[in-house]
């Protein structure tokens, strides 16, 4: 046997191990044919500055057919497009291949490629690339070929996120915190006089100033503050108390009391207290719209499945939108093809892929006749299906559209809502016993000025802003450390957590680890041959098998084919070798694991299992969740783990097997009506019902970007022996907000003793407001980090 | 000390056009992206393959 054996390079396009590499241009080593073709397609129109910026910039591209011609559909254009006239389009797309300054310089420079495009524009952070082209001289679909050829697939799916996706700081809240900082510089410059004394020729300013302050605490109060009274008009007319009622009445007080003082010249009125206070209001709200979103949680089934199927008419094949699609339409479903609706098997032989349905790893064989379920993924030739059911009733949007999705997004009241209402009441009830007692004593004008300095002095921007930051904080290292929260209060639902549901398939086992074993001899030529073949596959199983063999040295393969779901066959060095499922299948049986069976020369060589493989570290997380938690196991798949399981997981843990996706979510419902705060940790959309309905719900995935259900938090895979920590950070982060609300007391103690007596002099409050305020956010920051270093996830 | 009317005039109407310039740049869109704009600025102008690797 002729080992022609060559040094292991790398792809000159995307940094792949390319050894022995037969796709060479240019003296440049590609590992692929998608690579060398990107490089062919740059280089032939004099793009090769994209190389110059990083090294190996490209990413790995993986071979598929796309079949792009509902692209020519206008009324599918029309709703991708953002705004089209006669001459021109624009157009948003979401392109999660881009990562570094050469994406940027190669997509901004689309106009090389074709003059047609006028302008294109990257926004980096959200992988969006806006394009502006003349759709006479290009059409939809050719500009969508185009990025395709180049490296850069748009991610075109039914729900476009690309246009639902708000920005993620509101512009709105930005501009009023400029304007309350704005007025608040110019009130405390103004107000500076006042605190040091005037001297006698001084004084002719004092009206003026006063007259200045009154006119910047108006913008202040209506425009900047607005929104804290609509809120605590809509809490008032929900009969539910918020923290935005005091607040609002703060401002009001506030305002009232500068403006009367001010107009009938009997003081400087409290403006600087105001302005201060809305603006520390506002940055708190920045803050926490800041941390809210960074990554797009809420998708729904529609992100899942295509823009457009292909429908069989009497005479032809014709792209519609998936929304058209009626009961009784013959589609044709392609290889990789997502199947759109309930449908029966008409023609063809299908192999389907429920694995985002029912979490089964095993594609299943239908027969001519029987119901396929939407949201499986066709694996093989193309084939017909006859819709049963329109889209909006499938099985997948059944589950969906389930109770637990409509629940609203306020989960229950949080903390900060409840302490709200104790707070309300006890600061009236200062205010008003102060204003009464000096009202029995005849003294009404301090009855007038205690009781609006009670509520001046009793101000909870603390609490309103000790949350919002020392959530940020813990949000921010939680992101560090791989774990993404929807919103903040998921952080305290995370501590209220006493019951923990795993998931098996996925989640407790790590896609990228599995184990692959072989049975049979092969010799360490016969490995160099299995995984010169392998190495041309882009199926997951291929890369297992090559990891697996993990020879190291690669030959040519010639005259290469893969069938999906079946295998893939060539020739190298004359030897002939083929790997798959289905070519040799009468040698092997198949159990539930996936197999794929090795044949050199027309000799059987025997068979790679590829079993699944748990996450290193489980038996500790397992032992270190269960002390203090419960903990339930369940799973879409058949019962061949639950000895494995029975080991890892602690005595008296719950394990439920062939579990469909709605009676997870059932089984949730009967853990929380039995009092308990329950975390679901999951993986799919098939446990995506159950993820909901749980307090907690926490998808576990290796790619951020791959999956995001509707869920309260995603996991990397990599990180999921930091959960206890986790769960404990959020404990003491809890903690950190409570002491906070201590300290902040203490400060309104002090106030409220002098405003009691109505004493309070504006210069106390300009002091005591912003110090309090201060001295919270830096203790927070401070004890956030204490902890981190304590849990051990700085 | 009447000069003061005028100080306090002049630096409130300063103040107020910076405002306005920072309205200006948040409604075209100017700090909408934080990112892409500082690595744009470093790429060269229009080379076509003259960069070899």
């Amino acid at each position: 046997m002729d080992t022609q054996v060559l040094v292991t390079e790398k792809c000159y396009h995307c940094g792949t191990e390319a050894p022995g590499s037969s796709y060479v241009i240019d003296d440049k080593k590609f590992c692929c044919i998608g690579c060398k073709s990107v490089y062919e397609v740059l280089s032939s129109t004099g793009m090769c500055s994209y190389y110059a910026y990083n090294d190996n910039p490209g990413q790995a591209q993986i071979q598929s057919v796309k079949h792009l011609d509902y692209l020519d559909e206008p009324s599918i254009i029309s709703k991708l497009t953002d705004y089209t006239d006669e001459k021109v389009s624009t157009v948003t797309f979401y392109v999660p291949a881009i990562h570094c300054s050469s994406c940027i310089w190669l997509l901004e420079h689309l106009h090389k490629f074709n003059p047609a495009i006028v302008h294109s524009r990257i926004d980096f952070l959200k992988k969006q690339v806006f394009i502006t082209f003349r759709n006479k001289e290009l059409s939809f679909k050719k500009l969508v070929i185009l990025m395709i050829s180049i490296g850069y697939e748009p991610l075109i799916s039914l729900q476009d996120v690309v246009k639902e996706k708000k920005d993620t700081v509101n512009r709105d809240l930005i501009k009023k915190i400029a304007v309350a900082g704005f007025c608040m510089g110019n009130v405390m410059l103004l107000s500076f006089p006042e605190y040091f004394g005037m001297s006698s020729y001084e004084v002719q300013f004092r009206s003026l100033f006063g007259w200045m302050n009154l006119a910047f605490a108006l913008p202040v109060t209506f425009y900047c503050g607005r929104e804290f009274f609509t809120s605590a008009w809509t809490g008032i007319k929900h009969k539910h108390i918020n923290l935005d009622i005091p607040l609002a009445l703060i401002i009001a007080v506030l305002f009232l009391r500068s403006a009367f003082e001010i107009i009938t010249s009997s003081g400087p009125g409290f403006t600087d207290t105001l302005t201060g206070l809305v603006f520390l209001l506002l940055m708190g709200r920045w803050v926490k719209q800041r941390t809210y979103s960074h990554i797009s949680f809420k998708r729904d089934y529609r992100s899942y499945f295509p823009v457009a199927v292909t429908v069989i008419g009497e005479t032809v094949e014709k792209s519609i939108a998936l929304e058209e699609l009626k009961v009784g339409d013959r589609t044709l479903i392609r290889n990789n093809e997502i199947i759109p609706a309930d449908s029966i098997l008409m023609k063809g032989d299908a192999l389907v892929d429920f694995s985002f349905v029912t979490g089964e790893a095993a594609p299943v064989r239908k027969v001519l006749g029987e119901i396929v379920y939407a949201g499986g993924r066709q694996l093989g030739e193309a084939i017909e299906l006859e819709v049963v059911k329109p889209v909006s009733q499938s099985y997948l949007t059944t589950l969906w559209n389930n109770e637990a999705f409509a629940r609203g997004e306020t989960q229950g009241k949080n903390f900060n809502d409840s302490i709200a209402k104790y707070f309300s009441v006890v600061t009236l009830i200062i205010a008003f016993s102060a204003g009464a007692y000096w009202a029995l004593s005849l003294d009404s004008e301090r009855a007038w000025t205690s009781f609006t300095a009670v509520l001046i002095v009793a101000c909870p921007c603390v609490l309103s802003l000790s949350t919002p930051f020392t959530l940020s904080a813990v949000l921010s290292l939680f992101d560090k450390h791989l774990f993404y929260l929807r919103s903040p209060h998921t952080v305290e639902q995370l501590a209220r957590i006493d019951t923990l549901v795993f998931d098996k398939t996925g989640t407790i086992t790590s896609p990228d680890t599995a184990e692959v074993n072989f049975t049979g001899e092969l010799s360490s030529e016969e490995k160099v041959l299995a995984a010169s073949l392998a190495r041309n596959s882009s199926h997951p199983l291929s890369q297992k098998i090559i990891k697996h063999l993990g020879s190291g040295q690669y030959m040519p393969v010639s005259s290469f084919t893969e069938t999906p779901g079946k295998g893939i066959h060539g020739w190298i060095s004359g030897n002939e070798v083929r790997l798959g499922a289905d070519y040799v299948r009468e040698h092997g049986n198949l159990d539930g694991t996936a197999t794929s069976h090795l044949e050199i020369n027309g000799n059987y060589k025997g068979c790679f299992r590829i079993g699944q493989f748990w996450r290193p570290g489980l038996k500790s997380l397992f032992d270190e969740l269960s002390a203090d938690k419960e903990l339930h196991l369940i799973s879409g798949d058949n019962e061949a783990d639950r000895k494995k399981l029975s080991m890892l997981l602690p005595a008296g843990s719950g394990m439920h097997f062939r579990q469909s996706p709605l009676s997870k979510l059932k089984y949730i419902e009967d853990l929380q009506k039995q009092g308990k705060n329950v975390m679901m940790l999951g993986d799919g959309l098939n446990d995506a019902g159950a993820l909901k309905q749980s307090d907690a719900g926490i998808a576990v995935t290796d790619n951020i970007n791959n999956f995001s259900p509707a869920c309260d938090a995603i996991l990397n895979g990599k990180s999921t022996s930091l959960l206890p920590a986790f769960i404990r950070q959020s404990k003491d982060a809890l903690k950190t907000i409570r002491m906070s609300f201590v300290i902040s007391g203490s400060y309104n103690l002090v106030g409220v003793y002098f405003a009691v007596q109505g004493l309070l002099s504006p210069l106390l409050a300009a002091v005591l407001m912003p110090l309090s305020t201060i001295s919270v956010i830096l203790f927070t920051s401070t004890l956030t980090r204490y902890y981190a270093a304590k849990n051990k996830l700085s | 000390m009447n000069i003061l009317y005028l100080l306090i005039g002049c630096s409130i109407v300063l103040a107020l056009i910076f405002l306005a310039a920072f309205f200006w740049s948040m409604n075209t869109g100017q700090n909408d992206d934080m990112h892409t704009p500082a690595v744009r600025i470093l790429f060269d102008e229009d080379k076509p393959g003259e960069v070899d690797s």
